[in-house]
Order: C-alpha cells, then structure tokens, then sequence
C-alpha cells in the first residue's frame, strides 16, 4: 500500500538504511568505549571499529585508510579542506578556483577568505550548470593554490568533468578539492583515477546517519597538508580533534560498502525510476523544461520549470510529495535559487523550478502517484494563472511591460 | 510553513476565478507584479452604472499566499462602490489570513491590483465619448 506522505527529497537528506542502522546500534549500547582509551577492552572494541570503517570508506574512494579523515559531515569537511589549504600554503599563493553553482558550504568559505586577502575566481556555469577543463585551466594563474568543484550538484543533479579538471590541476601542481556529498555511493568516485586530492562527504545523503562525514586527504604524489580548525586531542593526524564519533562512523562505513557493492544496481533502479518519471510530465504536459545536464547527470534528479506556476503554489498542489523548489517563496533567505540563476535558465524558470529527489527506497507506485498529482496540479494551477492564459491568447510574455515590485 | 486555514481554503478553493472581456466598456483590468518576481495577479471588476462593483474575477501566477490574497480580494470588492473597494487595505488582508511577516508583499500586491482594475475602469470611462449611460 502507498504510505503518505512520499519522500522525494534525496538530495536534502535520505533516511537511514536499516543495514547501517542495525551496524550502529551495538555502538550506542554494549561497544560504547572511546576509540582513544588504548588500556582497555571498551576503548579497543571502538578503535577496531573504527579502522574497520576507515577500510570501507576508503574502499569506496580506492584511497588509503590513512588519507580518511573522519569529520562532522560535508560542510566541515568543506570548510577543514578550503580554510586549511589557504592557511598552510599561502606562502606560495593567494588564489582559488570555485564556480558560481557550489554549494554554500564552499562558496562562505570562500568569501571568508577573500575578506582575510585571499582572491577567489567564480567561474560562470554553462546552461546546464557544468564548468570544462579548459575554463578551469584558462582562470590559472601562477599563485593558484586550489582549485574546489563539486562532483555533482546538489540542485540539478549535473557532474563536471572532474577526471579532465583533476588532470589539470596534476599538470599544473595546483591542489583539488571536489565536494562529493551528492555523488558517493551513486556514481564511481575513483580519487586516484581521477587526480582527486581532497574530497568531502557526508553519511547522510548516503543512506546513513546525519552529523558525520570525511574528508580525504592525499597522502602522496602530492602529499597535501592541511591546517586544522579544531585544534585538542590530535585526533585523526592532528586534523581533527575531537572524540570520534564512533556509532556514526561505523554507520558511514556500512553506508560506503552498501553504496559501492550496490552502486549498480542503485543507479539503474533509480534510472529507470526517473526517466519512467520524466517521460510521463514530458507527455503529458505542455510548456515544461528539463534543468541540469540531460546526460552528465545523477540519475536520481529530476529539476523541472513548469512554466507560468509558481513553485511554492506547486508544492502546495502536491502537498503529499516532499520536493524542493528553487523558487525565492520556498527558501529562508527569500532569495531564488543561486544555481538556476548561475546557468541563466531565466528568472521565470527560476521560481517555476521542482526538484524531485529519488532514492533507494523509492518506489515505481510512489513515482507514479508523484508523476499524476504534479501532472493535475500544474493544469489546475495554469487554469489559475494569468501568464498561461496570455501566452495561450498569444501574447509574448517578453513584451509585457510588467511592473516589478 | 505553515499556512493558515483560510489561506489553504482559498488556495483549495479560490473564490471567483476567471476573466471578463478587457475590451468591455464595464470591466476594469489590474494586472500588477512581474513573471520574474515570482508573483502576477491579474484582478478585474465590472462595474454597473451606479458606479457598484457587481461581480469580480482573478488569475493568479504566485504562491498560496497570492492566491489566497486576490481571491479573497475578488470577495471584498463584490457590493461595494468603486470609491469604497479603494479603501481596502493591505493589513486587512493580512490579518484576515493571518499573513506571516514574510508573506505581507501577497497582501499589498492584491491591493495594487484593486487600484489598477479601478484605475482601468475610471479610465475607459472619462475616455468614452458616449459618457456611457450615467452621465450625472
């Protein structure tokens, strides 16, 4: 039976695999020892839980358990890399690459640097939100120090070319960051295949626990230093003090070895879950647009402009399907989504932006039921919009001497 | 967020929904906002010869709270002079649906496009050479 409300929201969180739930649970109750209490079992039975969790973690990278440093999650691993490559190679430059569609976890960063001298180039995003290698290589300069794009966007699902923009940074000898959040676990994150040196994620967009994450760190050709923010017990190599979070790291290693073992089959379940999705709108809907890249894309999103409705007003339609919105209604700060912004969709596509999130545990019944309920709300909504009634009579919205407010 | 009651019925169920003819002597036409504000309302009156506003009609583009905010506008100009449906205010609005803070720019749209539909109409009139029936 279907059971309301639907989640379709992966890219915010997932809920926890039952798997790593189960792995976690002995953590909180019998094994609940510091991994750093080296004198006795409980302190032993953690640390062993620990390495075994490092191993799955770096399996999924094809990295070193000792290039793992265990974090909070994806944002302080954004942080740790960005702030403490600038520190500890500022002597050799003050230059930094991002784009204008990362998340805000890497862009504040960043701004917080610029404020402290350092200079930050945003490249610009083409319309489907992707940077090339040769934007990245044309915006070095000889005092570049890093160089931090994300693996996959978290709004409209695109991937850069990493492999070609890592190759880049090898030949120039400038550092790279890649914030992996949305893609671990759904598509092969190869650190040494493609000339990764740091790179962030978080258990929770992985079908694990919220409030834990890593960040990897290269330990040779080149090795990377970074300086640490937290600064105590000299935990994680001195790179992040702190008691580990032990339960939560056993549960991100049970979520790394799920999502490479399961990879596959993940992809081409939830692949075939969106494109059933996205056919049935494109059929059946007039005015509708695809955002993000049609082919370099994560197979769980689904970004769509339903054109002349409004997001908020949609997700009020469809109020048993948990979705995000680029619209400016829909987020705290009343500002519109910077990403659609950056790949010049327009600002009407803008606030007319769904974004669907599919995951593992979504299902063919739930996709269907999401796929009708948006299908007659946008038409009971267009009945109700003043915009789809004028281009219906004809009238070029573009010529329209609207009155901005 | 959470929306209000009455914000969830309008928006369920909003109230006169629909266009006159613009080119009708006795319809006044507001549309006021910008696609790329995120917010359009389109609000139209028709106005009898005793200058009363006998029936309304709106479209819409914007969130819940837009929605809600001109349909329930459509309702308050319906009986009243066109002079009385200027006196409508925003606040009014906004405390009849219970408007959250961030929601406030709904309530004055609807207001704008009571004024430009009044505005219209008052404009078609003086206009009419025919003065058009209640020349007094």
């Amino acid at each position: 039976m279907l059971k309301l409300p639907i989640y379709l929201d992966n890219h915010a969180t997932t809920p926890v695999d039952p798997r790593v739930l189960d792995a976690m649970l002995p953590y909180f109750r019998e094994k609940f020892g510091n991994a750093a209490s080296r004198n006795h079992p409980f302190g032993w039975a953690a640390e062993e839980a620990v390495t075994i969790a490092r191993e799955q973690c770096a399996q999924l990278l094809n990295a070193d358990p000792k290039e793992i440093v265990f974090t909070s999650g994806s944002t302080e691993s954004n942080n740790l890399a960005i702030k403490g490559v600038a520190e500890l190679y500022r002597e050799k430059g003050k230059h930094i690459i991002t784009a204008a569609t990362e998340h805000k976890a890497v862009l504040d960063p960043c701004k917080h640097l610029e404020s402290l001298g350092f200079e930050v180039t945003y490249l610009p995003v083409d319309r489907y939100a992707r940077v090339s290698a040769e934007q990245v290589a044309a915006a070095m300069r000889p005092d570049t120090i890093l160089v931090s794009l994300m693996f996959a966007n978290n709004e409209v699902g695109t991937i850069h070319p990493i492999g070609e923009i890592g190759k880049i940074c090898k030949e120039r000898g400038v550092i790279f960051h890649t914030d992996a959040t949305q893609a671990c676990g759904k598509v092969p994150v190869d650190v040494q295949a493609l000339g990764i040196d740091l790179l962030s994620l978080s258990a929770h967009k992985m079908y694990g626990p919220k409030g834990v994450g890593l960040l990897y760190v290269r330990r040779k050709n080149p090795r990377v230093r970074i300086a640490p923010i937290f600064d105590g017990g000299g935990h994680e190599r001195g790179m992040r003090s702190g008691t580990l979070n032990v339960p939560g790291i056993v549960g991100l290693g049970k979520a790394c070895e799920l999502g490479r073992l399961e990879m596959q089959k993940d992809h081409d379940y939830v692949f075939g879950l969106r494109e059933r999705m996205r056919k049935r709108l494109f059929d059946e809907l007039d005015y509708i647009s695809l955002n993000g890249h049609p082919e370099y894309r994560l197979a769980g999103n689904l970004n769509v402009s339903f054109a002349y409705v409004e997001g908020e007003a949609m997700m009020m339609g469809i109020k048993d399907i948990a979705v995000s919105s680029g619209s400016a209604c829909t987020s705290a700060s009343l500002e519109p989504s910077h990403v659609l912004r950056a790949m010049g969709v327009g600002e009407d596509a803008v606030h007319t932006s769904i974004r669907f999130g599919l995951g593992r545990f979504t299902t063919q019944e739930e996709v269907d039921f999401a796929a009708e309920h948006t299908i007659a709300a946008v038409r009971r909504l267009r009945e109700l919009s003043p915009l789809y009634e004028m281009v219906k009579e004809g009238i070029d919205l573009a010529t329209v001497k609207w009155s901005p407010h | 967020m959470a929306y209000s009651d009455k914000v969830i019925d309008h928006y369920n169920n909003p109230r006169n929904v629909g266009s006159f003819d613009k080119g009708s002597e006795d319809v006044g036409t507001g549309i006021v906002g910008a696609p790329e504000c995120g917010d359009v309302m389109k609000l139209q009156i028709k106005v009898n010869d005793e200058g009363v506003i006998t029936d309304a009609r709106f479209k819409t583009f914007g969130c819940g709270s837009a929605i809600a905010s001109s349909s329930l506008a459509t309702e308050w100009v319906k009986g009243k002079t066109v002079d009385e449906a200027l006196k409508i205010k925003n606040v009014d609005i906004v405390n009849e649906l219970a408007l959250p803070p961030i929601k406030i720019h709904c309530s004055v749209l609807a207001e704008d496009a009571i004024k430009a539909a009044v505005e219209d109409y008052q404009k078609k009139k003086s206009s009419s050479p025919a003065g058009s029936g209640s020349a007094s």
